[in-house]
């Protein structure tokens, strides 16, 4: 019984994990966009290359926190979530055994 | 004269012992306490030491006692980049460290004007604190920078000199800000307020720890390889040797040194942005002209 307990535990964590990370797509198409107008600055004012470029790395590095949101999410479920919750599960199965003996 | 060369050397040799030797002793604190295994595993900081306290035990992790070792490194690297200084810059090291000022300086007075003047240090720093946490993973040490506390810690003193600089004000002016522009915002607005600090700490470790991830899982996908290509060596794992040190360039020198970068930057903005410089001067004045019949 508790091993298929566990079991979905695990598998809820995987699953949440895989979804969490779906939020990396919108950094992406931002930081794409963000490139690509950087590119376009440059090409039609090359001396400006220097403060463009070190703005978009900067406007990226900003635009990446969404998707490191969805990645730190996914990393606390993968790493620490099931064991929170395994352990949350095992004392409350402890807990009946006590109550219903 | 001698004698005073043969002193300048002996304290010279100190200060760069101080710049190395933190360090080395991490490395070596870390060899001796790893549990050994074949197997890669990808844990959080290691606990050293737990003291009991009242509320909550204390624990004493690697990421301490890291960040412990970076801060002595710096305090070496900068003695000895200004030891011996002279009018006229005399040595090498004296023009790095004049080069390494004059940068801050500009920095700070570019994006948070003259009045603030005063954070250069600070902001030095945390940019320095910050780069050399996340480089020390370069030598297999636990980036201090890869655990939420240390950043949050960060985090959090910056948000209190935020709040302080906002608080220059005015109580009634800060505690107004939060009701614009239409009172519902309210709840919205002191979200925002919060996720500051979050999202800065977010950033970095996030940054940090997704490096620390992704070339643990290369290291050991690498090592299956070789087992799989190269049975005849044995154990001898030939791919992992060097390849990983490709990604290490992108994930611990350029991502390390930009996270420092861009968190020195974000707190001189929100310091600077968040100080309402109008309501300051008027204060200012109001208060001046108080105490001048008076006096």
């Amino acid at each position: 019984m508790i091993e298929l307990a566990i079991g979905i535990i695990l598998a809820g964590c995987g699953i949440g994990a895989g979804l969490a990370l779906i939020a990396g797509i919108g950094p992406g198409i931002g930081e794409g966009n963000a490139v690509a107008r950087a590119c376009e600055a440059i090409g039609r004012q090359p001396e400006s290359r220097g403060a463009v470029t070190s703005t978009m790395i900067m406007g990226c590095a900003i635009a990446e926190t969404t998707g490191l949101y969805g990645l730190v999410i996914g990393i606390l479920l993968i790493f620490v979530a099931p064991g929170i919750f395994v352990n949350t599960l095992k004392t409350a199965m402890e807990g009946w055994a006590h109550a219903f003996h | 004269m001698k004698e005073k060369d043969t002193r300048f050397r002996l304290l010279d040799a100190l200060y760069i012992a101080l710049m190395i030797l933190p360090l080395v002793a991490c490395m070596v604190l870390k060899i001796l306490t790893t549990p050994g295994g074949e197997g890669i595993s990808i844990t959080g900081a290691q606990i050293y030491l737990t003291i009991p306290m009242p509320l909550m035990d204390l624990t004493i992790t690697s990421s301490q006692i890291t960040s412990w070792a970076v801060m002595l490194s710096i305090l070496g690297l900068c003695l000895y980049l200004t030891h011996g200084l002279t009018v006229r810059p005399g040595s090498k090291r004296q023009l790095v460290a004049e080069w390494a000022v004059e940068q801050v300086n500009k920095l700070v007075s570019e994006n948070m004007g003259q009045r603030f003047m005063a954070f250069a240090p600070f902001v030095a720093a945390i940019m320095l604190l910050s780069a050399f946490s996340s480089l020390t993973s370069l030598i297999g040490l636990f980036p201090p920078t890869s655990d939420m506390n240390v950043v949050a810690g960060w985090a959090i003193l910056v948000f209190i000199l935020i709040t302080h600089y906002k608080l220059k004000g005015g109580f009634w002016p800060y505690f107004k800000g939060f009701f614009e522009p239409v009172p519902i915002f309210a709840p919205f607005n002191i979200i925002g307020e919060i996720a500051t600090p979050v999202s800065m700490s977010f950033r970095h470790y996030g940054n940090v720890l997704s490096g620390v991830v992704i070339s643990t899982l290369v290291a050991y996908a690498l090592r299956s390889l070789s087992h799989m290509l190269f049975s005849f060596l044995g154990n001898f794992t030939i791919l992992q040797i060097g390849l990983p040190a490709v990604l290490s360039i992108y994930f611990d020198i350029f991502s390390g040194l930009m996270q420092a970068f861009i968190f020195a930057m974000l707190t001189m903005l929100y310091i600077a942005t968040g100080f309402p410089e109008e309501e300051y001067e008027r204060r200012k004045a109001k208060k001046a002209k108080a105490t001048l019949p008076a006096a």
